[in-house]
């Protein structure tokens, strides 16, 4: 059966001066319809450049070196820039963090969908104006006639991203990568916007990956989880399996130095250190300096992700022997 | 040393609102032939009254615009409050004038959100947390302010011999330990934290919540936490403050704001935190959006989204009233034991 969406060791790099700089480092996952995906991981672990490498956004002098991309079985990453066009926008859309970023502040939003809809599509203004009421609706935009009329800054930052999704909906996406797209916003709103985006994977039979920080947002939203750590996918597997027994150095230390899940007021715990880097990722295991079941071979030699709990979890580490303590989670 | 449970800092009826009218050309309208002056206030705080005990950790919760960061402001007296009061141990210091207020300067100090704004590009590790210190105790030998700046990188977990560089040489974690030596400098008895774990990654962002504990513990300081991040409230915390649009709708012990909300704000915003292996929501939707601070709702400013507001609601300002021992609410169907 072909994915959605395919990704096979994916590899991204960055020219530099110096050398090549390898931002991504065989990055490998699948998505269907209807199913949603989390990348997790802190700054500069490589989540964005993926969602970026998916639509092909990268900037020079990011480059992909190596792997590929599928989309419905067809290979993406060697199109050139006029079908990939085709897919861009109106296959694969993109959400930013931040609205205020993505909308164009001095054109109103009616001006902005319309235009983003004759891009895509042979379609009159009258049309495109019916589609972008019909989206409008869709993300729950209470008057939707009323906003065609005004500008980005006349909302708040809860409609202006309920506004984005909209756009985002106009060409009927199969897959939408949301990159922090709550990240800016009131709790409240988040979860208004996170409910939102996972009723419309199933109305809108879309696939969803969704890139975030806060592994709480993506533990309520996805199915699955991939957590990324210096440019590799260190665990992966069903959200609830990682996030009950996570089996990682990296992602049970996440898990465990989250406020929250431990004794309101006890010392939380904590990963010592820092991400390295990526021009100085360490040899062998690239957690390895920070890692407390760290050995003598983990110095040495790179793990790779292997199968855990069958085929639900996996996770890259040598001394998954000595991981499988007890669930921190609830104590 | 008085005991503990007479306030370190009260407010009382703290107000603050910030003129936005511009010039008085830009104030001057043309209504119904005649020249009017109007103005425009944006109303940040409305009324605030409450007590931050000795040694506790006071969490100030709400979202975006609703007053929390000009609350910590002006109750550390960067701004001047339109009215109330504040008072320091049994001294009011809202109406002090600079030099009255130099030694309560020494006493309070503040953290800030963002360590790539807070702290100066041009200055040294080394000279940044010394300007204090020498500041307050003119006297001080440059040996004495150096094995001090030493004395305090260590405490945050910085490299002592890292004191001659400058700020962009750290990452954020460790710029904020910075942020943090420089207001334990001159060993205050209380922090206002503003978004202090905010702008960081969550594996530092524990480093850091850990080093605000560990200070607490060893110097008794007293914290006012100011912060959006609920799962952060509920771990540090001793008492939690809500606040929405600029006023306060209830403050109670964490264990039991967290356990039993009361206000209905309260219950909407907490039912609105994901929570770690919890696979679908049921937070309490709220209708409509945060009114503008411009022109506060009459009556409770929650009532227009509030699903148990009745008339009484839409007229009246409820009181923050006390109930139990240790909370205050301020909404007429909680005091009317109807909720």
């Amino acid at each position: 059966m072909t994915h959605l969406l395919e990704v096979e060791n994916l590899e991204v790099k960055f020219a530099l001066r110096f050398g090549d700089l390898t931002a991504l480092d065989d990055i490998s996952f699948h998505l269907d319809k209807k199913e949603k995906l989390g990348i997790v991981g802190e700054s500069g672990a490589g989540k964005s450049v993926t969602g970026f490498a998916i639509i092909n956004l990268l900037s020079k002098p990011g480059y992909i070196a190596g792997g590929r991309i599928l989309f419905e079985g067809r290979e993406i990453n060697r199109l050139s820039d006029e079908e990939l066009r085709q897919i861009r926008g109106n296959l694969i859309s993109m959400i930013f963090q931040d609205p205020m970023m993505t909308l164009n502040p001095v054109l109103t939003i009616g001006t902005q969908m319309v235009e983003t809809v004759m891009a895509h599509c042979r379609v009159g203004k009258a049309e495109a104006r019916g589609l972008a009421l019909e989206k409008l609706r869709k993300v729950y935009i209470p008057s939707p006639e009323k906003r065609l009329e005004q500008y980005p800054h006349e909302m708040s930052g809860g409609m202006r991203q309920r506004i984005v999704i909209a756009i985002a909906l106009l060409t009927n996406p199969g897959l939408i990568i949301a990159d922090e797209p709550t990240t800016a916003l009131d709790v409240t709103i988040q979860a208004g916007i996170m409910d939102l985006l996972t009723e419309l994977c199933e109305t809108e039979e879309m696939g969803l990956i969704l890139i975030t920080h806060d592994l709480a947002v993506v533990s309520r939203v996805t199915e699955r989880i991939a957590v990324m750590y210096a440019g590799r996918i260190i665990e992966t597997g069903l959200t609830h399996e990682i996030v009950g027994h996570p089996r990682h150095p990296y992602t049970i230390g996440l898990i465990n130095s989250l406020p929250g899940t431990r004794r309101a007021g006890s010392r939380l715990e904590q990963i010592p250190g820092m991400m390295p880097n990526l021009t100085a990722i360490p040899a062998g295991c690239a957690f390895h300096p920070r890692c407390f079941f760290a050995a003598e071979e983990c110095r040495r030699t790179r793990p790779e992700l292997s199968a855990v709990n069958g085929g639900r979890h996996w996770a890259a580490c040598l001394r998954l022997d000595q991981t499988a303590g007890p669930n921190h989670l609830h104590d | 040393m008085p005991n503990s449970s007479t306030p370190l800092l009260s407010i009382r009826h703290l107000v603050k609102h910030f003129d936005i009218s511009g010039s008085l050309l830009d104030q001057l309208t043309w209504e119904k032939g005649r020249l009017r002056r109007r103005r425009t206030t944006v109303k940040a705080v409305n009324d605030v009254s409450f007590e931050i005990r000795r040694g506790e950790t006071l969490s100030v919760v709400g979202e975006s615009g609703c007053g929390k960061s000009t609350l910590a402001r002006t109750v550390i007296g960067l701004y001047p409050p339109n009215r109330g009061k504040i008072i320091y141990g049994d001294q009011r210091i809202d109406n002090l004038s600079a030099r009255q207020m130099l030694p309560y300067r020494r006493r309070m100090q503040m953290i800030f959100q963002d360590p790539y704004a807070s702290l100066n590009p041009r200055m040294t590790v080394a000279r940044t947390l010394e300007e204090p210190v020498v500041f307050h105790n003119p006297s001080m030998s440059g040996a004495a302010a150096a094995e001090k700046v030493a004395d305090v990188m260590r405490q945050v977990g910085v490299d002592p011999k890292w004191a001659d560089r400058y700020p962009h040489e750290f990452s954020g974690g460790q710029r904020q330990r910075i942020s943090i030596a420089r207001a334990l400098m001159v060993d205050p008895e209380f922090i206002v934290a503003d978004e202090p774990v905010s702008a960081l990654d969550v594996s530092i962002q524990a480093q850091i919540l850990n080093l605000l504990m560990d200070a607490q513990d060893q110097r008794g300081l007293t914290y006012l936490f100011i912060t959006h991040d609920l799962s952060v409230v509920r771990h540090i915390s001793t008492r939690v403050a809500v606040i929405y649009l600029g006023t306060l709708c209830e403050l109670a012990p964490a264990a039991d704001i967290f356990s039993r909300p009361r206000h209905p704000y309260t219950q909407a915003l907490l039912s609105a935190i994901p929570r770690l292996g919890e696979q679908r929501s049921q937070h309490i939707r709220l209708k409509g959006e945060v009114p503008t601070p411009i022109q506060l709702p009459t009556g409770c400013v929650f009532n227009g989204r509030c699903r148990y507001a009745d008339a009484r609601c839409r007229e009246e300002v409820p009181v923050a009233t006390p109930l139990g021992p240790d909370a205050l609410v301020a909404c007429h169907r909680v005091a009317e034991g109807k909720l």
